[in-house]
């Protein structure tokens, strides 16, 4: 009866987690594209509601409705499949994000590590869609996009673990308790900008959108999806977002834990923290022109990884001899 | 509980295994073999080594199958499905099957195996072994940790110089 109720318990947070995510989703994707028009002086979307407040929904009642397609030439199975294998990923590490100090799925010892490997799947699906779809834009997408973040994946993994030395646990809720004194960012400066490059390129978000670069390759991988299917890539990229940003708030801006002297619930520190971070990946859109692969390949291995390798060392040594 | 999930793992792992070498398509049997990792990681949570699945996924699935369905992409997979799919040697693969099941028989036969671990299953209590197994590695297994990875760096080494000759000429 006991575990009966567990689990009725997490089915219920897993329902409101998933679904507030979609819908916070939907708006994020209003609220970037009304600051990137306003960074180019143009409005953005104004018709649907006051201020375009509802466009979202129209957005999705249109993806909704919309034919689906599937090449005749491709690979059916395969190209079905593509969009789930990446939202899935992208969905289930929130069962270990520490939304504040009592609301979260669960906890477990490393969580941090699950949270890599669950997302590292992601680009399965990308591959899988770029193959499937028999088209040679989407063929090239997906090859820039494994390799991308094949190589970027190695950056953000090294970039986590000088927080982790210093926190010494894997633990979500034991790295941000870890944080109630000092933010880990005034200690893991280097860290932090490395991870944060990194998470922007495992997003695949512009400076960093090489495999669905649209001057170039159409759409990438997903030039051949369209309806539901593509709102799934569109719904993993956003919720993949969330989770770097949830990350990189965890390990670097003390989680749900505010200063003391602002009494505020964690969860409202949570989602301010957030809020940060969604609005400066969209201000980096809005700014910065996209990389060239060879350029992007450069930064990454003979930049960011010697950076990573020498953090990890000083960390290990301050570390012995202050703490 | 463990009992139902470890039979659903292995269950899945044989299955998608026998999937996985029976395909026409390579995409596709390197799509089963990410599964086969999967289900792999199961069977390494309910051994309380949770770790390991996670580098598993991470590092097998994540890393490696991705590079392998990298080059596999560049290659003509339409040809591949047109080969000849078998090679006829049933009767040898027999011969070389029964050997090989009598003799894992004759050696694992009367050894008495360790019962598997216990504990209370409940939602968020995994055991953990982070640091029990960093603890052991840099001290009572130093010296084959050291081994792996000057191995690993020897490789490293001969990739690139392979890679660099070719450049040159």
């Amino acid at each position: 009866m006991d575990m009966a109720l567990e689990i009725a318990v997490a089915a219920i947070k897993i329902f409101i987690v998933v679904n507030v995510v979609q819908l916070v989703v939907a708006y994020t994707i209003y609220v970037e594209r009304k600051v990137i028009a306003h960074a180019q002086m143009r409005l953005g979307p104004m018709r649907v509601g006051w201020h375009g407040l509802l466009q979202p929904i129209a957005d999705g009642l249109k993806l909704f409705l919309k034919e689906d397609i599937i090449p005749d030439k491709s690979d059916r199975i395969v190209f079905v499949l593509a969009p789930v294998m990446v939202l899935v990923p992208a969905l289930v590490v929130y069962a270990v994000l520490p939304f504040s100090a009592t609301f979260y799925i669960t906890q477990i010892n490393i969580g941090l590590f699950f949270i890599l490997a669950i997302s590292s799947l992601g680009v399965f699906g990308i591959v899988m869609a770029g193959w499937a779809s028999n088209s040679k834009y989407s063929l090239l997408g997906a090859l820039r996009s494994a390799a991308q973040m094949l190589s970027y994946e190695i950056f953000l993994g090294f970039s986590v673990i000088g927080p982790l030395m210093l926190a010494g646990s894997m633990n979500l809720q034991e790295i941000v308790h870890a944080q109630s004194d000092v933010w880990f960012v005034f200690y893991q400066p280097i860290a932090f900008i490395v991870f944060f490059i990194a998470a922007m390129a495992e997003t695949n978000r512009a400076p960093f959108d090489l495999p669905e670069a649209e001057t170039e390759l159409v759409a990438g991988f997903h030039t051949e999806y369209s309806g539901m299917k593509f709102a799934f890539f569109f719904l993993a990229e956003y919720a993949n977002m969330f989770v770097v940003s949830t990350v990189g708030i965890v390990l670097f801006f003390g989680g749900w834990d505010g200063p003391d002297f602002i009494p505020l619930p964690g969860f409202v520190w949570y989602v301010l923290k957030l809020s940060v971070f969604m609005f400066v990946f969209i201000w980096l859109r809005a700014t910065l022109p996209r990389y060239r692969y060879d350029q992007l390949m450069r930064v990454g291995w003979k930049f960011m990884f010697p950076l990573v390798m020498i953090n990890i060392f000083l960390t290990g040594f301050l570390k012995y001899l202050f703490l | 509980m463990e009992l139902y999930f470890f039979y659903m793992f292995a269950g899945g792992m044989i299955l998608t295994s026998l999937l996985m070498i029976t395909r026409a398509n390579v995409i596709h049997a390197a799509l089963l073999l990410v599964l086969t990792f999967f289900f792999l990681a199961g069977v390494f949570v309910l051994a309380g080594a949770e770790f390991l699945a996670a580098v598993q996924i991470l590092l097998y699935a994540g890393g490696i199958m991705v590079l392998y369905l990298f080059s596999i992409m560049l290659m003509n997979v339409e040809v591949a499905v047109r080969m000849r799919q078998w090679h006829r040697q049933g009767a040898v693969v027999l011969v070389a099957a029964v050997l090989l099941g009598l003799e894992i028989w004759a050696v694992l036969g009367d050894v008495e195996f360790a019962k598997p671990k216990q504990w209370e299953w409940s939602l968020g209590a995994t055991p953990g072994n982070v640091e029990a197994l960093g603890a052991v590695l840099y001290t009572k297994f130093l010296f084959p940790f050291e081994v792996a990875s000057i191995l690993l760096l020897a490789a490293m080494i001969g990739a690139i110089v392979l890679a660099k000759r070719r450049i040159e000429r």
